[in-house]
């Protein structure tokens, strides 16, 4: 038995529930298992598909194509996998994306910890689609940080590279600041509860054998409340996906190619046009 | 009506609302509205985002000359809202048609007024001019307009600020938003006036203005009065809108990235679109005369640091000159010029024949000299007149709070320009005085002794100097892109080598590219109106289909397969590889 929870994934009501060991059933809500009471998971006929991958439950409206997108590093046998947070934003889901993406604020937003005055300048990077898997990709990606991680000491040009995979979740990777040879992971990943409301879910899969858990959730969950109150004061809070209806500058690159990367993938949902 | 109220002026914020360096959040019409103070008193009124990713400027900082967006850092100067500094790309000057939308404003009664489209002035008042008058608390309103203006209409107060003490009161006039009344009691009057500002279809500010403000504690009593008393309107008027229809909130249009407009070309190819009037002239220096330029019709553009225009003088001449003043400060263009001893008759006639409340005409400001604002320390080096771009960047450098110092070579003391700047700008300046070649060369291996990482060097100055600069700078192995030169003349060199040829398929006319200058700029030159927006190859509204030979991309908005494909260009970066490309225009 398990008792039977709600929430709302793009716009929908979806109902869920697990019960140990590791049984999870979802399905679109419906009055016959009612919220908050106790059901068989057996009792669920017609589910969503339902996976159980990287400490978090994900579901499809409609038909998933092919699988979850792969982070081969979580698998590995000496990273720490760590959930550090969860977090409601008040912004819509490529908007939270596309601030990921993002270098260019880390002096204004991050002051003095990803990012500090005068080191501003983004250098050119690299951004492709990878024609296989149909992933947007940004590499080369240099900036200087005072403190790039909860292990740093000093300030140094870190480099990153970011990835989406999918158009509501994104993945950075980072020279580890304990072991130069490979790279820190940091996972975004973001339900859309509605077309301009978000809950996000961050992820880490490290290589750091020193710090405990609480202290880089805190690391992490600092940085992120840096990025909320600007998160919720973009207007309009749907990404416009008209070039022209912002000012793109060259650093942009990789929200660039997002935003068409989301046209093309026709993705209507928490961008304008709306669907 | 909304139609009617986007031609009107509206209040939009009490004067005291905007202390200097604070950003006021307004809303009028739906419409969300940054508000701030400048320095020179002057008043900002802009929509309320930025326009790189729609951020609320409110949530920025002002240092009184310009407004930095919280999000990138990104800088808009006072009174043009234009940007001045994009941080993620130091070295670059941003393009003139990034400019924030602007409203228009004028403070009359302690209010500050606006409007999206307003015609006239903001109205008179005769009970309010030439008094003392006083300012009631503003009480926002979850109501319609008229349902306010309704509910004032049967306003009534006391003139003590006795609430058990109410006066009859007749109404002076009503109009669309406001109205007046006059309360009389024993003898005494009181004009109190209604401004309601509609903030949105549901929403409003009531804005009251007594025309004589009592004395000593009946002053406070009759605020406290006021305060109380339209409390209670404001209960009954939301009571009552709550059982009204219900309002669509109002939709204010965001408008698209502005795109730069074909410039219209004269035919020596340069391009004067500013009228401006000469406000000041006057002797800042031995054979140096300042000007101060003012716009006779639209506020003058946003310069930047380092910008200098065309100026277009009576006799004909056309001649650069580099703006002295930083950005932001005020709405004029400051000139600095030398009486040049072989004057072909440019700096002859600024000198001897334009006199104050002459029109000239000037080109927008372009920057070849743009100053990056990330170093940790910059070092200006001036020679003679060459100090006037300098002084706009050394400005700009205090005003931001950066490390910097101006070396200022000069004749004598009688040949510094613009003293009363470098008075201000205090002990940042170092002055070198009556120097032969040698001993300059001598000062300038000193200033140059070794490369620091993140430091910057920009110097302007006659070409010796220039050269020596150079020459310098190369042996003390400072690296090229840390040493910043403006050259006063000949600023594009061309160079055969690199260039190349467009053909216009369409307009059957083939045009040569030569280094230096983008393809853009010659389509532009040879009067074909091309739209373009950012002019840094990231928006894509330049794009031009190829129809033969082989693109250098320099852009980001085309992706990599694109590019391979070979069948679009941006025409504002990009260029060939093929020594000819055919275009479809």
């Amino acid at each position: 038995m398990g008792v039977v929870r709600e929430l709302s994934l793009l716009g929908q009501a979806v109902s869920y529930l697990s019960t140990s060991p590791d049984i999870y059933r979802a399905w679109r809500t419906d009055p016959a298992t009612p919220v908050g009471t106790a059901s068989e998971p057996s009792s669920v006929t017609e589910g969503l598909p339902i996976l159980d991958r990287y400490g978090y439950l994900w579901t499809s409206l409609g038909v998933p194509n092919g699988d979850l997108f792969d982070i081969p590093e979580y698998d590995e046998p000496d990273r720490r996998n760590i959930h550090a947070a969860t977090i409601g934003v008040h912004c819509s889901a490529p908007r939270a994306i596309e601030n990921f993406l993002d270098m260019g604020h880390f002096p204004y937003v991050h002051t003095g910890v990803l990012g500090i005055e005068p080191h501003t300048e983004v250098v050119d990077y690299d951004v492709q689609i990878d024609a296989d898997s149909n992933e947007l990709w940004a590499t080369q990606c240099l900036f200087f940080q005072p403190m790039a991680a909860a292990t740093s000491t000093a300030g140094e040009m870190v480099g990153y590279t970011y990835r989406v995979p999918h158009p509501y979740c994104s993945l950075l990777y980072k020279t580890s600041p304990l072991d130069e040879s490979r790279m820190d992971v940091i996972g975004l990943f973001v339900r859309s509860v509605g077309p301009d409301r978000i809950e996000a879910h961050m992820i880490l899969s490290l290589i750091d054998d020193s710090n405990t858990d609480s202290f880089i959730r805190r690391f992490q969950q600092s940085i992120f409340a840096q990025d909320k109150p600007i998160l919720e004061n973009q207007n309009p809070k749907l990404l416009p996906l008209d070039p022209r209806a912002e000012t793109p500058i060259r650093s942009d690159r990789s929200a660039i190619a997002y935003r068409r990367w989301l046209s093309d993938l026709g993705v209507t949902y928490g961008v304008i046009p709306e669907d | 009506m909304t139609e009617s109220l986007m031609n009107l002026w509206h209040p939009i914020a009490s004067a005291e609302d905007l202390p200097y360096r604070h950003i006021f959040q307004g809303q009028l019409l739906g419409r969300e509205l940054a508000v701030w103070r400048a320095d020179d008193d002057f008043v900002n009124v802009w929509e309320n985002r930025c326009l790189h990713r729609g951020t609320r400027l409110s949530i920025g900082r002002s240092d009184g000359l310009e407004l930095r967006c919280q999000y990138h850092g990104w800088r808009y100067a006072n009174r043009s809202a234009g940007c001045t500094y994009i941080p993620a790309h130091p070295a670059d000057a941003p393009a003139r048609t990034i400019c924030n939308r602007t409203f228009p404003s004028v403070e009359r009664y302690g209010l500050i007024w606006s409007g999206e489209e307003p015609t006239g002035e903001p109205p008179e008042i005769a009970a309010l001019e030439n008094a003392e008058t006083l300012l009631l608390r503003n009480i926002a309103v979850n109501a319609p307009l008229n349902l306010v203006l309704g509910h004032l209409a049967n306003y009534r107060f006391s003139i003590t600020g006795d609430p058990d003490n109410l006066a009859t009161t007749s109404m002076d006039y009503q109009d669309g938003c406001s109205l007046s009344l006059t309360a009389t009691c024993d003898g005494k009057k009181s004009t109190v006036v209604f401004f309601v500002q509609p903030v949105d279809s549901n929403r409003s500010v009531i804005r009251g203005v007594l025309s004589n403000s009592p004395e000593g504690a009946e002053r406070l009593l009759t605020l406290r009065h006021h305060s109380a008393e339209l409390s209670r309107l404001r209960d009954i008027v939301e009571l009552e809108a709550l059982d009204g229809p219900s309002l669509e909130p109002m939709v204010a249009t965001i408008e698209q990235v502005p795109i730069a407009l074909p410039e219209i070309t004269t035919p020596s190819g340069r391009k004067a679109a500013l009228r401006v009037q000469v406000l000041r002239k006057w002797a800042t220096a031995e054979g140096v005369v300042g000007l101060e330029l003012e716009s006779i019709g639209e506020p003058l553009p946003t310069h930047q640091p380092g910008a200098h225009i065309d100026v277009h003088l009576p006799n004909g001449l056309v001649r650069q000159y580099s703006l002295t003043n930083a950005p932001g400060e005020g709405s004029l263009y400051r000139l600095g010029v030398k009486l040049e001893a072989d004057s072909r008759g440019g700096s002859a006639c600024l000198h001897e024949t334009v006199k104050e409340g002459d029109v000239l005409a000037i080109s927008e400001p372009r920057n070849n000299f743009p100053l990056r604002r990330d170093a940790v320390k910059t070092i200006l080096i001036a020679g003679g007149i060459g100090v006037t771009p300098l002084l706009s960047m050394a400005q700009t450098l205090r005003n931001n709070k950066l490390d910097y110092e101006l070396h200022y070579f000069a004749q004598t003391d009688g040949h510094l320009a613009f003293p009363e700047v470098l008075h201000e700008l205090g002990e940042a300046v170092v002055l070198h005085l009556g120097l032969s070649p040698d001993e300059t060369s001598q000062a300038l291996t000193a200033l140059l002794a070794g490369p620091q990482p993140a430091m910057h060097i920009y110097v302007c100055g006659p070409g010796p100097m220039l050269e020596a600069t150079r020459r310098i700078a190369s042996e003390a192995d400072w690296p090229d892109e840390a040493i910043h030169f403006e050259y006063f003349k000949n600023t594009i060199e061309v160079d055969s080598s690199s260039s190349f040829e467009v053909s216009l398929a369409r307009s059957a006319l083939t045009l040569e590219v030569p280094s230096g200058k983008t393809i853009l700029e010659v389509l532009r030159d040879n009067g074909i109106a091309l739209m373009s927006s950012c002019e840094q190859g990231a928006c894509g509204t330049c794009e031009v289909t190829v129809i033969e030979g082989e693109p250098e991309h320099q852009d980001v908005y085309l992706n990599d397969s694109e590019k391979l494909a070979g069948q679009r260009i941006m025409t504002c970066v990009s260029r060939a590889k093929s020594p000819r490309l055919v275009l479809d225009i």
